[in-house]
């Protein structure tokens, strides 16, 4: 007998299948990967697990945990089950814990609620569980409310609150998405390390994580099971369409990689630029501390960073959404005003934005005909109505969609659509410059690399210069010919993409690149090679500002900070690259 | 459209198309006095339906046209204080920074002046009119109005596909105009079907202290008051007015929450 055995489950809302007879079994101590793509039934299942399903939902089929059937059990049976025996962890921390509780005293509730030790007693175990997930200082930090933590320690607070009792099975789901890569490597560790005889079931869309950290998988597409099996099997030798689909759409450092454009002329450049936010009182938040970056014609350049590296904030300011305190934007050589309210319609044609919240970017009571010509109303007056529409549908046909979608509004269109109309926006002025903000990582697998695609095709055809914001290497190894690394406001590295990948010089990159889960079960990646998270921008660390995290980090490094210099072809921040 | 919405939209259009033909299809007049029926109780004869005042007045026709009067009166200071908030918030949201704050210290300011005594110099100084009715309901309606559309558009400036007109070039005006304004019609349709009640409250009010409308033009609240006097004698001068008035409240505040009920739901998809 299964730990855990799933049977013709089946969850609808009104007419609309979410889940669709699916059919799994999970051992004790096993851990099991739920893939598939958003929609396609994995959290509902977890839910329905758990119980936790709305009012709405109709579920039918079996769900049996240790031979007890959970589907129609009572609240009081479920209430006994959960957190005992069942645990969760959500992809967000945030939204799973109690803002106005302190983490101690909310972990401590689990105990009390299922009379497992009271007072004193419940405050040493949930003391020692901090302790064990990694929290530093767990004593006095237990007095700590969940805004006061970072991501990441969140996540190990959630983590801990779901191992308190030792359940038999932990669901997890996406517990890592809401991470940066490098915390990921670490959370997910943790998650393998405590866990011991605990059966996982994890839920991801991230084939890395599940190659990496899965015995056996489950492949999910529309509610329904598409193939399930070990996971090196599965890995090696896919059997469904969607399985293969799948593992060619997830991106993979250890592979593609552009040719490096020869030398010309940059369009845009920046030069030395600096933001800077003020916060309430007088705290001041440095975001970008002198960053030069060209991009020319033809030339995809990524900008690689985890959250709060800064990369947003240079585009932006390159865009004169945010005002730079300091430093000069050249487009064609040309130096633009800070602020995008002072500069001409004709500079602001020549570089545009997409944003990563492809719906949020689309005015969502218009529709897509009017969002794609409105650029030509503003700038080209003259226009008539015929043409416009016109060249609307040309447009809109160059990235993939056809005439019957100009009357569509936002709302009914998909991700991988709205995302394509915010392309034909950006494109339909044909400007030199675009500037994608982490305009993939929105998107699933399989839509995310035909939209990639989209965007080589065009620059092929138009010579676009592309400055392409993102935390994913992987996209960043597909797309572009040159890569800068950020951390904390600077460019740590900056290379061609070859070079950056095939042998980074900052310690910082390495790590990066070695915690990145790679969908191969043989040599999955994912290793958590750096402690701790990124410092506040607020409190930089002095010297390096990569020193208290960098494995190599010495006495120099406290005190003084890198320069850039040439190390084997990148341009690299850091005093012993090259020697390392 | 939701059932709730047909419902209660449904009952207020009947109401309104009754009051509106009525007066047309009775023999009687709104002014015509009768000294032979006076004080007459509800009847079906000479289809004095709801009866007849103190001067022998058709009740259901002088009814049917307070509600006229007042359905009038709160549409119309409604749509003031729609147009004038609207505006004003939207500009002042959109603007931000000190622009904002001087005009929000504005609205404040305005909050501060007691508004009944603030309507009753303004009676006293002028000459009562219709007019003057209007302009005062709408003059602290909008206070509300530019609030919650400050609030909205605060937040939809924020909005990606707001700094992506931006980015293209797009005029402020434009902005104001063509992205934000009609990405509030959902909270502002939601708020003028809830002012609407507040309105007509406040015109029934100074109507009742005789500050409202003027025999032998009426309103619901003219009545009211008219029918307090009667109240022993004649119920029903009372009670009928009371009862339109109490229904239309209602009315509006169901079709309002229903509204919202709806809007919300959008939102949420």
């Amino acid at each position: 007998m299964s730990l855990l055995e799933i049977e013709g489950l089946a969850v609808r809302y009104g007419d609309k299948v979410a889940v669709d007879d699916l059919s799994f079994a999970l051992d004790a101590g096993e851990s099991l990967g739920l893939v598939g793509e958003s929609g396609s039934g994995k959290t509902q299942t977890a839910l329905a697990t758990l119980g936790l399903l709305p009012a709405t939902a109709t579920v039918d089929g079996s769900i049996r945990f240790a031979g007890a059937e959970l589907l129609g059990a009572d609240e009081r049976t479920l209430d006994r089950l959960r957190a005992t025996r069942i645990a969760m962890v959500f992809q967000d921390p945030m939204q799973a814990l109690n803002p106005y509780l302190t983490i101690g005293a909310q972990l401590g509730r689990i105990l009390v609620r299922h009379d497992l030790a009271n007072g004193r007693a419940a405050r040493d175990r949930v003391i020692a569980m901090l302790e064990r997930v990694g929290l530093p200082d767990a004593p006095r930090q237990a007095g700590a409310f969940p805004h006061e933590l970072s991501g990441g320690m969140r996540q190990r607070v959630m983590i801990a609150s779901a191992l308190l009792c030792a359940p038999e099975l932990l669901i997890a789901d996406e517990p890592t998405t809401a991470l940066d890569v490098t915390v990921q490597a670490q959370v997910l560790d943790l998650l393998d390390e405590l866990r011991e005889d605990t059966a996982l079931l994890l839920i991801t869309h991230d084939l890395g994580v599940v190659a990496g950290r899965c015995e056996r998988m489950v492949v999910l597409e529309k509610g329904r099971v598409v193939e399930q099996g070990d996971t090196r099997e599965i890995f090696a030798a896919p059997t469904h369409a969607h399985t293969r689909a799948l593992l060619r759409a997830a991106p993979r450092i250890d592979a593609g990689g552009l040719r490096a454009i020869e030398a010309g002329p940059a369009v845009l450049a920046i030069d030395g630029a600096e933001v800077r936010y003020r916060l309430d009182g007088r705290q001041r938040l440095h975001a970008v501390r002198g960053v030069d970056l060209e991009v020319r014609t033809g030339e995809t350049v990524a900008v690689v960073g985890e959250s709060g590296s800064g990369k947003s904030s240079l585009v932006r300011s390159a865009l004169g959404l945010v005002p730079a305190a300091a430093g000069r934007v050249l487009l064609s050589g040309a130096a633009l005003p800070r602020d995008v309210n002072d500069r001409s319609l004709a500079t602001r044609r020549g570089m545009q934005l997409v944003f990563q919240d492809p719906t949020g970017s689309l005015n969502p009571q218009l529709r897509v005909a009017d969002i794609v010509a409105e650029p030509i109303v503003v700038h080209e007056p003259g226009v008539d109505a015929v043409m416009r529409r016109e060249r609307v549908a040309e447009m809109l046909a160059r990235t993939g969609l056809g005439e019957e979608f100009l009357g569509r509004f936002p709302h009914e269109l998909s991700g991988g659509q709205a995302q394509r109309v915010a392309i034909a926006r950006a494109l339909v002025l044909e400007p030199d410059v675009l500037v994608c903000d982490e305009a993939v990582a929105a998107l699933d697998g399989t839509v995310r690399q035909q939209v990639l695609e989209l965007l080589g095709k065009i620059q092929q055809e138009s010579g676009l210069a592309i400055v392409f914001i993102t935390h994913d290497l992987a996209v960043a190894r597909s797309i572009s010919h040159r890569v800068a690394v950020m951390y904390l406001g600077a460019i740590v590295e900056h290379a061609a993409t070859a070079a950056v990948f095939s042998r980074p010089q900052h310690p910082y990159t390495q790590a990066l690149l070695s915690a990145i889960p790679v969908p191969d079960p043989q040599n999955p990646g994912g290793k958590a090679s750096l402690a701790g998270e990124i410092p506040s921008a607020l409190t930089p660390p002095s010297g390096c500002a990569f020193h208290p995290r960098c494995p190599h980090a010495r006495e120099r490094c406290r005190s003084e900070a890198p320069a850039a210099r040439d190390v084997a072809g990148s341009r690299v921040r850091c005093h012993f690259a090259g020697n390392l | 459209m939701s059932r709730a919405v047909k419902i209660t939209g449904g009952l207020l259009l009947a109401i309104i198309v009754v009051a509106l033909i009525g007066p047309l299809v009775s023999p009687h007049d709104y002014d015509q006095a009768n000294f032979d029926a006076l004080l007459q109780a509800p009847t079906l004869e000479r289809l004095q339906l709801f009866g007849t005042d103190d001067l022998g007045r058709d009740l259901f026709v002088r009814s049917m046209l307070g509600v006229q009067v007042t359905i009038l009166v709160a549409v119309v200071a409604s749509l003031v204080s729609l147009f004038i908030g609207v505006a004003y918030g939207a500009i002042a949201g959109y603007a931000g920074g000190r622009a904002d704050a001087l005009m929000m210290r504005f609205v404040d300011t305005l909050y501060a002046l007691p508004f009944i005594f603030f309507v009753i110099l303004l009676m006293v100084a002028f000459e009562r009119n219709f007019l003057l009715i209007f302009v005062a309901i709408g003059a602290i309606n909008w206070l509300d109005m530019a609030r919650i559309v400050r609030g909205q558009t605060l937040s939809l400036r924020e909005r990606e596909f707001v700094e992506a007109a931006r980015l293209i070039g797009v005029s402020p005006a434009r902005i104001v105009f063509r992205h934000i304004a009609p990405n509030l019609v959902g909270v502002v349709i939601v708020y003028v079907t809830l002012t609407i009640p507040q309105a007509i409250l406040v015109e029934s009010f100074l109507s009742f202290l005789g500050l409202g409308i003027q025999e032998p033009q009426t309103s619901l609240g003219t009545l009211v008051d008219a029918g307090v006097n009667q109240m022993e004698g004649a119920s029903w001068m009372l009670l009928i007015p009371a009862a339109l008035l109490a229904a239309i409240l209602l009315l509006f505040n169901f079709l309002g929450d229903a509204l919202r009920d709806q809007f919300d739901a959008r939102e949420k998809l």
